[in-house]
């Protein structure tokens, strides 16, 4: 096992993923991810891969493209913006089955917004990163080691059902330094029979390609596509539930914002609220598993999110009424405390009937942990 | 050969004389009768056949008329994203570096949309071969504007003819990319006569060559037809092409860089560049 | 008041100005909690700073998983210049330690509820021919002011951090520890013959 190093988020992607086979990084410079490209512009050219910053993040998602079609194991990044300009490329990408991890080190928008870590792409994430009927397997790491895991299996799921992985993570995961214990190089690429790489006249030629001008065939496509999703929604949620087994409030969160309601949860605890924390490792396929484990003791959920409101919709439809679903978070790159996620838990216990906990003189600004 | 099979006539042997080459699919082509699609797919299909390389060729589709290509090359085929055939062939070629990767491309689709890749491709220097069709018009959508249309001259949306003052000049795509130093070889050719299908074969064929030479980036212009959105039967769509585009697209090598004495673009770009310190780095 | 600060976990904040070396001062500490097996994380500001612009950095160490890395309230601010200080100084936690280079600082202290060090950081540094490194020598003296780890792992963690190749430089950091931690020894001995003042 390799030793623990102190790495950034944004290096830690860009190592693991070297050690999972990938060589060859297609990007654009933009800020928060900008450490990723840089470690990979290092890095490629001595493992004999390649990086290549492209003209635009369009041309970079089409790289992608083109390099998952002849059979390699491709990455890109970006942050928020230039995520929604790499949408047309991971819509061609699901619509032609191809492999491909994209990683967004997600900042503020809409528009150019800001560059400090905000979680607003989650509904772009999971329910429209391109046109038409698609999706894409979503990580939500929180740690840094969790980033290094995430990127180091990205690979080998992307492939083993043939569709784009996106990491989403945030400015403050990519930036900060945590330890680390990067995994073992790996090269577990399966054969893909299916990637133009030249018929060499040995088999008819393959067609990479996602236009079907017959109605009827689109459909079938689809419908055979959303077979393997299905499959996905079963095999591949993942989630971790944290002092959940009678928690009357559960707080969920993920990446970055699960960090700060850990913290909170624990000052809850300490006050005597029965509070826990379901933090959703993929966004999609939605763990809905995890909240129906804590549903019989829950009486409230709380979403606490780094953007105005968008996984709690998600929650909602998993409780479907069965407890009052409320939601907590800032939004623009302002990060939420632990303090304020801890008074909201208060003001939610109060409202069940519980008596008023008097935590908050007890959590400091930026207690690490308990 | 024409000789040669007169005087072996005496024994009637069937000969083949003209079939479809190995690299096209036995399918009619569904292009619109007197497209002249048909010609480039052939002669292209041809040099893979002459050179034996369509077992290890990758071909890059467009959006446009081409984007049903797939039914008609035999080579194994990448549908690619409107303009974005220069960045997918890029990486393609990045991952197999060895193999024979060509974009075909429209003028809306090369000019247009995907201007930024195609210049961003030449100026890498990127081994790849890019054939693009220039017939000023856009075709699968039903005849508008292109980048590449002339001025007064009628589209769907340029129903009082292309009026410069508001939608601006045509570009001459191949004069501009052989300004870049990463262009090995760019020329432009027609398809409206036997020698010029001829011509136009020659250099699709030397662009494949420079490509698997390593020499660096190509492009083919083939200046053509759209006999459905001009309103013209094909005749009359070629005579008007000769009258019209061939002035203000000239035929002719815009860059060969072979020819002007050099083994690659990386050579020919260091000749320029000689007094600049930096560019220029010795004999690497 | 320097062992009360050496609890289990330690919320620091370090700021100064960009290319004084702050996010390296971060790191060092940071890596010296990893090699004790501690939880550690390290949180740059970002951003389109321009040279001399003001950086900063977070660093807890604590012996629990770390949930914000963000430290708004932190235990001790390290601070390299007066923005840094006027920014920071009403942050720091109740009976925090604000260390800071006297060299670059006006010291006047606005809150009676703080452990205010003020030292020569860049002065010494320049003095012993390590210029640049009043970063380290900061790091030697907070290490001095409050122990976030043992002596030995804080001189590995240089190791860690500055590349094996450039062995001159390993020593230079080493050195500009020491001296960080000398300057501390000195502070004792003066306060010794002039007891310190009520809250120090």
């Amino acid at each position: 096992m390799s030793e623990k190093v102190l790495m950034k988020g944004n290096e830690a992607l860009a190592e693991s993923a070297l050690r999972a086979g990938c060589r060859f990084f297609f990007g654009y410079p933009i800020t928060p991810q900008t450490e990723l490209a840089a470690y990979m512009s290092k890095r490629m050219p001595k493992e004999g891969g390649t990086f290549l910053q492209a003209e635009s993040e369009i041309a970079a998602i089409n790289m992608v493209y083109g390099a998952s079609a002849a059979g390699a194991r491709v990455m890109t990044s970006s942050s928020s913006p230039g995520i929604s300009l790499k949408g047309e490329g991971i819509s061609y990408m699901a619509g032609a089955d191809l492999p491909g991890v994209i990683i967004n080190i997600q900042r503020g928008g809409p528009g150019l917004g800001g560059i400090q870590p905000s979680q607003a792409d989650y509904a772009q994430a999971t329910h429209a990163l391109g046109h038409g009927d698609l999706h894409v397997i979503v990580y939500a790491p929180s740690t840094v080691q969790e980033m290094a895991d995430c990127a180091y299996s990205a690979f080998d799921v992307a492939d083993k059902y043939r569709t784009p992985v996106m990491i989403l993570a945030d400015g403050m995961l990519g930036q900060m330094m945590e330890p680390v214990v990067l995994p073992e190089p790996k090269n577990t690429a399966p054969e893909k029979p299916w990637a133009t790489v030249g018929h060499n006249h040995a088999r008819p030629h393959n067609i990479v390609n996602s236009l079907f001008l017959s109605a009827d065939k689109l459909e079938g496509k689809i419908k055979e596509r959303f077979e393997r999703y299905e499959v996905i929604k079963r095999d591949e949620p993942r989630a971790e539930n944290f002092m959940t087994d009678d928690a009357e409030i559960v707080v969920m969160a993920f990446g970055a914002s699960a960090r700060i309601a850990r913290s909170a949860v624990v000052s809850a605890r300490e006050a005597g609220i029965k509070a826990g924390l379901i933090r959703p490792i993929t966004l999609w396929p939605f763990p809905a598993f995890a909240i129906e484990e804590t549903i019989a003791t829950a009486k409230s959920y709380l979403s606490v999110e780094m953007n105005m409101g968008q996984m709690v919709d998600d929650i909602r439809l998993v409780v479907a009424g069965r407890a009052p679903v409320e939601f907590f978070g800032h939004t623009g790159g302002v990060i939420p405390t632990p303090q304020e996620v801890l008074a909201k838990i208060e003001a939610m216990h109060e409202a069940i009937g519980g008596k008023a906990a008097e935590a908050a003189a007890a959590l400091t600004g930026g207690k690490a942990g308990a | 050969m024409a000789e040669k099979e007169r005087t072996a006539k005496a024994k009637v042997e069937p000969k083949i004389v003209f079939q479809r080459p190995r690299a096209l699919e036995d399918a009619p082509f569904t292009y619109c009768p007197g497209c002249a699609h048909g010609i480039v797919h052939r002669i292209i299909a041809e040099c893979l056949d002459e050179m034996d390389i369509e077992g290890k060729t990758i071909a890059v589709i467009p959006v446009g008329c081409a984007v049903i290509a797939d039914n008609f090359f035999s080579c194994d085929v990448i549908q690619a994203s409107h303009g974005r055939a220069p960045a997918v062939s890029t990486a393609v070629k990045r991952v197999l570096p060895e193999n024979l990767v060509f974009a075909y491309q429209g003028d809306g689709d090369l000019a247009s949309i995907g201007m930024a890749e195609t210049i961003h491709a030449a100026t890498r220097g990127e081994k790849i071969t890019v054939i693009f069709i220039n017939n000023a018009i856009y075709g699968m959508t039903g005849g508008q504007l292109a980048p590449t249309t002339l001025p007064n001259q009628v589209t769907q949306t340029s129903p009082y003819g292309r009026d410069v003052v508001e939608a601006g000049y045509p570009i001459r795509v191949s004069e501009m990319l052989a300004t870049l130093d990463g262009v090995a070889l760019i020329e432009r050719v027609t398809v409206d006569t036997p020698k010029h299908v001829r011509a136009a074969k020659k250099a699709i064929k030397k662009a494949f060559q420079y490509q698997m030479d390593n020499v660096g980036y190509s492009l083919i212009e083939v200046v053509s037809t759209c006999p459905t959105n001009w309103g013209m039967t094909p005749q009359d769509s070629f005579a008007w092409m000769r009258e019209n585009m061939l002035p203000y697209y000239p035929l002719g090598t815009y860059r060969d860089v072979v020819a002007e004495g050099f083994a690659d673009v990386g050579e020919a770009a260091r000749a320029k560049v000689a007094d600049c310190p930096i560019a220029y780095k010795g004999d690497k | 008041m320097a062992t009360q600060a050496a609890q289990a976990t330690q919320n620091i904040i370090l700021a100064g100005f960009g290319g004084q070396g702050i996010l390296f001062a971060g790191k060092l500490i940071a890596y010296a909690g990893l090699l004790e097996g501690r939880e550690v994380s390290w949180l740059p500001s970002y951003g389109p700073e321009m040279r001399g612009g003001t950086a900063n950095c977070s660093v807890c160490l604590s012996d629990e998983p770390i949930g914000s890395p963000l430290v708004v309230s932190p235990d001790v601010l390290v601070a390299l210049n007066q923005p840094s200080f006027d920014k920071f100084e009403h942050d720091i936690a109740p009976n925090g330690l604000a260390l800071i280079d006297s060299s670059l600082v006006n010291c006047t202290e606005k809150r009676d509820d703080l452990h205010l060090v003020g030292f020569p950081a860049t002065k010494l540094a320049e003095e012993a021919g390590l210029k640049g490194l009043a970063n380290v020598v900061t790091v030697g003296r907070l290490f001095a002011e409050i122990g976030f780890c043992k002596k030995e792992t804080l001189f590995a963690a240089v190791e860690k951090c500055v590349s094996a190749a450039k062995i001159a430089l390993v020593e230079k950091n080493k050195e500009a520890l020491e001296l960080g931690i000398a300057s501390f020894e000195e502070m004792k001995k003066v306060s010794e013959r002039r007891p310190r003042k009520e809250g120090e």
